[in-house]
């Protein structure tokens, strides 16, 4: 069982955090993009190199084990469909509940990740078993509506029961420099989301350069997100090494800076084992094990957890498995 | 001046690539009387699980063409088989120490075979189907299906007959093969690797590992996502039971092709005899479908 601690914040609250954060007497956008173009710029041979190096290392046995429950016991089991149905939700968290039949001991994902209309299904499915819903909200995956709509879509994911809330930023506005606006949004989404944790969604496929996706993970650290979390999984490319350690590189200063900690989501595309424990070794590398947890550390998926399982079956059984041995979703 | 000779180190055959083994190694391959040939990449645990990988990923492709089509497909490889003949009766001749007539002896009976299972696809349903006379008003019909992914253990000591007389049964009726070639005579295989490369068959419908065959034949037979093996190659081949085998493969109720038995003792079959349809048979699986007549 995941156990997540958030408090409610105003947008008042953050703003005057922000300030004192970037000592201002006034948030202004004119503030806000002298402390974000004040970050160091980021070396891209140098971060893309370091990934790759992160990537190679060798885990086995024992480890491997250990890393495939924790990847499990990551997962934001993921469905986001314009085809979902409340019988796929369902046959979804009935997997979250028992991830492999043929064997008990299989830890649960953290959490069910599902659009706003379907939290209540997935909220009656799961029960008290403490996995949690995830709802997306704010008009995802583009997150073009107005800000009227984008509170309506949370709150109403809030009130049928979501324990966390996955909205997007409007990445028109981040890119035409407009960073007053996406930390605005970003606060009044956080009010709206009550106890509810609040992942944001940068979308780094869409931001262009590393300078970018720092500048987004300390905007949106700074605006009040619980988790920065890479992609909707709807645009290529999504979650990367590269980005995901820049992005973990970014949690930690900010912990160093203001006490809090923030967590870290990477979501489309990983889809193998192997890829996810990339993505572990790079955390404990970079972040530190303090991140090494649910609580701290997610995997946005839906394909990853049946290669997990896969893997887990030939740990436990000595011999390789196969499709035939896990659900097709 | 001489001119240096080329001296070749092979790679493995899977997903219709040609990639090196994954664990670096290759072994020296030398002839009947102990002469280096070449080198061969020596395939591990990990190779047969990518070459299983893509043999199931080609299995719906490959099932999925007409019997009509595959037979097509079988007719080409004999094509290019035929044009390559003449480095065929080389290795051939070097890896078994046969004569130069001998050895076209047996790259004739091979390309013959393999024309002969071309001939077969689509008579398969045909023999083994059968509209079967039920007691109501129904169509009662029997098809022979492919079993699946099928891995075999290709004989030790004919390299090129005995090869192409275990894999085409095996695909002519649409199954996808891992083939684990003769750990010694290891040539002729990745040569009609080459064959099914450059012939019309789809990457992944055939793979082909060369290794010694006690290292990987376990794995092969435990991988739950197999739905067949062929034992055919533990006779002859060191440290390998074949009842620990088929012990393996029950772990997920593999159809298993059990070897040529002799006083008990595995001994390579008798290549040259008809093959008749004992090999074909062994890799569908039949199904049946009750359809209401029209009244």
């Amino acid at each position: 069982m995941v156990t997540v601690s958030t408090t409610t914040r105003t947008a008042q609250d953050l703003t005057a955090q922000a300030r004192d954060v970037l000592g201002v007497s006034r948030l202004t956008n004119h503030a806000l993009t002298s402390w974000l173009h004040g970050l160091p710029g980021v070396d891209q041979v140098g971060c893309e190199g370091r990934a790759a190096a992160l990537g190679t290392r060798s885990v086995k046995t024992t480890s491997k084990a250990w890393a495939i429950d924790t990847a499990i016991g990551m997962i934001d089991l993921t469905t986001l469909e314009g085809s979902d149905t409340v019988g796929k939700v369902r046959s979804l968290c009935a997997k979250a509940l028992v991830p492999d039949p043929l064997d008990p001991t299989t830890p649960r994902p953290a959490a069910i990740c599902v659009y706003g209309d379907m939290v209540a299904t997935a909220k009656a499915a799961l029960g008290d078993s403490g996995i949690h819903v995830a709802a997306v909200a704010t008009a995802f995956p583009s997150g073009r509506a107005s800000m009227a709509v984008k509170l309506a879509d949370t709150r109403d994911a809030v009130e049928a029961g979501a324990d966390e809330i996955d909205m997007v930023i409007d990445r028109g506005a981040f890119l035409s420099g407009d960073y007053l606006t996406v930390f605005n949004q970003i606060a009044e989404v956080k009010q709206a989301c009550g106890t509810a944790h609040l992942k944001v969604i940068m979308e780094t496929g869409e931001l262009v350069t590393y300078d970018n996706v720092r500048r987004a993970s300390y905007l949106s650290m700074l605006a009040g997100g619980d988790f920065i979390k890479t992609s909707t999984g709807k645009v290529q490319p999504a979650a990367t090494l590269p980005v995901t350690l820049i992005m973990l590189e970014a949690v930690r200063d900010w912990r160093d800076l203001t006490g809090i900690q923030v967590g870290v989501k990477p979501a489309g595309g990983i889809k193998t084992t192997k890829d996810a424990i990339k993505y572990l070794v790079m955390v404990s590398e970079v972040a530190g094990d303090d991140w090494l947890s649910p609580e701290w550390f997610r995997f946005g998926a839906s394909s990853l957890l049946n290669d997990l399982l896969l893997q887990r079956q030939k740990l436990t059984t000595g011999a390789y498995s196969g499709a035939d041995y896990v659900t097709i979703d | 001046m001489s001119r240096l000779d080329v001296r070749k180190t092979y790679k493995l055959y899977i997903g219709g690539k040609f990639p090196r083994s994954e664990s670096g190694r290759s072994y020296e391959v030398v002839s009947a009387t102990g002469e280096f040939l070449a080198n061969a990449a020596m395939g591990s645990r990990k190779d047969v699980r990518d070459a299983v990988v893509a043999a199931r990923g080609a299995l719906a492709g490959w099932s999925g063409t007409t019997a009509y089509n595959r037979g097509q497909v079988l007719y080409r490889v004999a094509e290019v088989l035929e044009g390559r003949r003449a480095q065929f009766a080389l290795e051939v001749a070097s890896s078994e120490g046969l004569s130069a007539r001998a050895a076209n002896a047996v790259v004739d009976a091979a390309i013959d075979r393999v024309v002969w299972y071309a001939g077969w696809t689509d008579k398969i349903a045909q023999v083994l189907g059968n509209l079967n006379p039920v007691a109501g008003p129904f169509f009662n019909v029997s098809a022979p299906e492919p079993t699946g992914v099928v891995g075999i253990l290709a004989p030790q000591s004919s390299s090129l007959l005995g090869l192409v007389s275990v894999i085409a049964p095996v695909i002519a009726s649409g199954n996808t093969a891992v083939v684990v070639t003769s750990a010694s005579r290891p040539l002729p295989a990745v040569t009609l690797s080459e064959v099914l490369a450059t012939s019309d068959v789809p990457g992944g419908v055939v793979n082909i590992i060369t290794a010694q065959t006690a290292e990987v034949a376990t794995w092969l037979a435990a991988h739950r996502d197999v739905n067949a093996i062929d034992l055919t190659g533990v006779a002859g081949a060191d440290g390998v039971d074949w009842a620990a085998l088929e012990a393996e493969a029950a772990g997920n109720l593999k159809r298993v092709h059990r070897p040529t038995l002799l006083d008990g003792v595995p001994v390579e079959p008798d290549w040259t005899a008809d093959p008749g349809l004992t090999r074909i048979r062994a890799f569908v699986e039949t199904k049946t479908v009750w359809h209401p007549k029209g009244l």
